[in-house]
């Protein structure tokens, strides 16, 4: 324990506590612009300086160590004019145009400006004139709004071993940008948007398609659906001032009825589905000499960090879409045709906690006879500012549920939200499947949290099989390269591409720390405890789908709709 | 030999390197081909387990890396301090406006590229180009421009 002092009041902190940490836990609020929580410190953008007794020079708090008898002050008056001309000297180039910028409003760099009170134009430098970068089809950049803070690199490389951006030249020339600067879309991105999570400014931003969907919405003979996904009812309330943590489904879908999509359908429903797949899949694969371990591939990021990283592990990847693209492909064929509608006129689109989700949408093997299975996809961000722009408040909305055919699901679909939940699913299903009996307890505790890697040994019958949960794909990395060394006790493997899996998401309400990520997920659990339906294969909805429509798991029918296959992929890395 | 071979043959001779034999391996290849191609960049990625981003990260950091082919006619411009003082400001500046193109990068018709240099150790012939290696001492903008003039010339008949 360490004695300090802080704003002269006595405080203690930890050994190998950063000043930061011990001042955020005093409730002191320290400006940060290159902090990363979590990773290790950089000491970049100086936002964070505190004046310490005794020492030469501002220090910066996020990334110095408090020691036995310091002495701290965070509001000298040479403290704030440091940091205001900090944020003025980031100013000087940039572009400033917040009325017409996606994050005016929603900006660290606008927050910092009036925070420090800046009322003028202290330093005016050329203003940056690069181009933007709106290859992907799910990540733009906008390298004129940059700060070089670093921290989509640091993300990028650190928590997702992807390394697609890095510091390209230096000095007044420096910008973030890809091997050759070449578009994201030749690079290594796979389109996580964990980078667009971080930045403090409008420099990352997802591939918007609010005017898309507001434009079909609109036309004639056009009928629209929306499905939405399992993490987004426990995250979109964020966005309308509720804590996070707050499940807003039934509000959200009288919401979405509202803005005027004809019908609302959960994809929870095809996630039940997916386990129904998934499930039998591994359960062939396992008793028939199948390939093992067998690897989800419900996460778009983490196909194509596969297709390029480890191409020879595609056979072990499931041959399973993902239900998003389950539930595009069954609204474009098994609904349609209940419904008499050419599949034609039918505009799919879905609500994502995903920016990869854009990405998996357009892959040309994902449709059928020139249809694709779904048309546009919108993250949680998006969605919020599709209800705000056509004035629609779910906070006032009595909660309404989702249609037929697919109203149905279990709480195990809904798990699907968060890291461990398809595994959590999966295993409860499976343990069926191959006894024919229920388990006798449905948690499992052991596959829950926030950590990047939890593993299980599963007993079902004579049946056991090695579990691994990894969420991150630094932390899938890691696992495969175990694998290739040799290890072989692991049979089915679930990976979400981003940390704590989608609710985490790179399209999900921006500034949620740990913390809201972790009420997001303890809420996706409550919903599990309380719910009256817990496992996949007791859907009566999906029972029926197979009775009228798909026959049987791994039939033929649902050989052509619901699964897929991937290629080798060649990128710029 | 093809260009490809010639990276392939560098990296061998670089059999077990690690990431801190980066900028040796860029500067043989940069050597060996004049510049340091996209393909290049993916090659030595793979051999150091690196990512393409940084390799190339690295590289555009220190100037003395070039990342287009060289022109027919490669012109370096010393922007030394002797030559500074001597005007070479407004030489590297001419040169540019009359191929229309920066320093570090190569006309389209692949005829010319400009390189700027730090010093060529010539400082009392100070301002000094170079033109494909062939040192022209005391330029002034009426002769560089006749020079760059001659050889479009030239290549136009
Ligand atoms: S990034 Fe922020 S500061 Fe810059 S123009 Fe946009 S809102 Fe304004
Ligand atoms: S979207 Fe993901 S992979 Fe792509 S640059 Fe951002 S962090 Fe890296
Ligand atoms: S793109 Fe954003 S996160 Fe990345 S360095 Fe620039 S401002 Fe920081
Ligand atoms: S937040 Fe401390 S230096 Fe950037």
């Amino acid at each position: 324990m360490l004695n300090i002092e802080v704003n002269g009041k006595a405080v203690q902190a930890n050994q190998g506590e950063t000043i930061l940490q011990v001042l955020t836990r005093q409730g002191i609020k320290v400006p940060t612009l290159c902090h990363l929580p979590g990773l290790a410190p950089s000491g970049a953008c100086r936002m964070c300086v505190v004046e310490v007794e005794g020492a030469p020079s501002l220090i910066p708090s996020c990334s110095y160590p408090a020691a036995d008898g310091m002495k701290i002050k965070t509001n000298t008056p040479q403290i704030l004019s440091a940091r205001k001309a900090i944020v003025e000297l980031l100013l000087s180039n940039h572009p400033q145009d917040c009325l017409y910028c996606i994050r005016g409003g929603d900006c660290d760099l606008q927050r910092l400006a009036k925070q420090h009170g800046i009322r003028n134009r202290v330093f005016s430098g050329e203003r940056v004139r690069r181009e933007k970068d709106t290859s992907s089809p799910s990540i733009v950049r906008d390298p004129e709004k940059c700060i070089l803070c670093g921290k989509c690199v640091r993300v990028c490389e650190e928590v997702q071993n992807v390394s697609a951006i890095d510091f390209i030249h230096r000095g007044n020339k420096t910008v973030i940008g890809t091997a050759y600067n070449q578009g994201l879309n030749v690079s290594s991105c796979i389109n996580c948007g964990q980078c667009v999570l971080v930045c403090p400014t409008a420099a990352l931003s997802e591939k918007s398609h609010v005017n898309d969907v507001l434009k079909v919405l609109s036309a004639p003979g056009k009928y629209v659906v929306v499905q939405h996904a399992p993490a987004v009812s426990v995250s979109i309330a964020e966005e309308f001032n509720y804590k996070p943590g707050t499940d807003i489904d039934g509000k959200m879908t009288a919401a979405l009825r509202k803005v005027g999509f004809k019908k609302v359908f959960d994809t929870s429903f095809t996630a039940d589905l997916t386990i129904m797949e998934e499930g039998s899949e591994l359960v062939k694969r396992a008793t028939g000499g199948g390939v093992l371990p067998m690897f989800t591939s419900c996460s778009p990021g983490w196909i194509k960090f596969v297709e390029q990283f480890y191409p020879e592990f595609i056979p072990n990847l499931s041959t399973c879409k993902s239900p998003q693209q389950m539930m595009g492909a069954l609204i474009k064929s098994f609904f349609a045709e209940r419904e008499k509608i050419d599949p034609a006129n039918i505009v799919s689109v879905s609500i994502m906690p995903c920016t990869a989700k854009k990405f998996e949408c357009g892959r040309p093997e994902m449709g059928r006879n020139s249809h694709s299975d779904v048309d546009y996809v919108l993250t949680t961000r998006e969605f919020a500012e599709l209800l705000r722009i056509t004035g629609v408040d779910p906070s006032v909305l009595e909660p309404e549920t989702p249609d037929t055919p697919f109203g149905e699901r279990s709480s195990a679909g809904k798990m699907f939200g968060a890291s461990g939940g398809v595994m959590e699913a999966a295993v409860r299903s499976a343990y069926f499947l191959i006894t024919g009996g229920e388990m006798p307890k449905y948690t499992i505790q052991e596959l829950r949290g926030m950590k990047g890697s939890k593993e299980l040994r599963v007993k079902a019958g004579k049946i056991e099989l090695g579990a691994a949960v990894v969420s991150g794909l630094g932390a899938a990395r890691k696992l495969m390269e175990e694998i290739k060394a040799g290890r072989s006790d692991l049979q089915f493997i679930e990976v979400m591409t981003c940390p704590g899996g989608c609710i985490n998401g790179g399209g999900q309400p921006l500034r949620a720390d740990i913390e809201a990520v972790k009420a997001r997920m303890n809420t996706l659990h409550q919903i599990d405890k309380d719910a009256p339906l817990r496992v996949s294969h007791k859907n009566t909805q999906v029972k029926r789908l197979y009775e009228e429509f798909l026959g049987a798991p791994l039939g033929h029918k649902s050989h052509e709709l619901l699964h897929t296959h991937y290629n080798k992929r060649d990128v710029l890395a | 030999m093809s260009t490809q071979t010639k990276v392939d043959k560098i990296l061998a001779g670089h059999a077990f390197a690690k990431r801190d034999k980066i900028i040796p391996i860029l500067q043989e290849i940069q050597e060996a081909e004049g510049y340091i191609s996209q393909n290049a960049v993916v090659k030595v990625s793979r051999h150091l387990s690196m990512p393409a981003s940084k390799i190339y990260g690295v590289a555009t950091f220190y100037n003395q890396f070039r990342f287009k082919a060289r022109g027919k006619y490669h012109i370096m411009v010393c922007r030394g301090t002797a030559c500074h003082v001597k005007g070479s400001l407004s030489a590297l500046r001419l040169v540019e406006d009359c191929l229309k193109i920066k320093a570090g990068d190569t006309t389209r018709d692949g005829l010319f590229s400009i390189e700027v240099v730090v010093c060529m150790g010539a400082c009392g012939l100070a301002p000094v180009i170079s033109l494909n290696g062939e040192c022209h001492a005391k330029v002034t903008p009426e002769k560089l421009k006749n020079l760059v003039e001659e050889l479009k010339l030239k290549e136009t008949k």
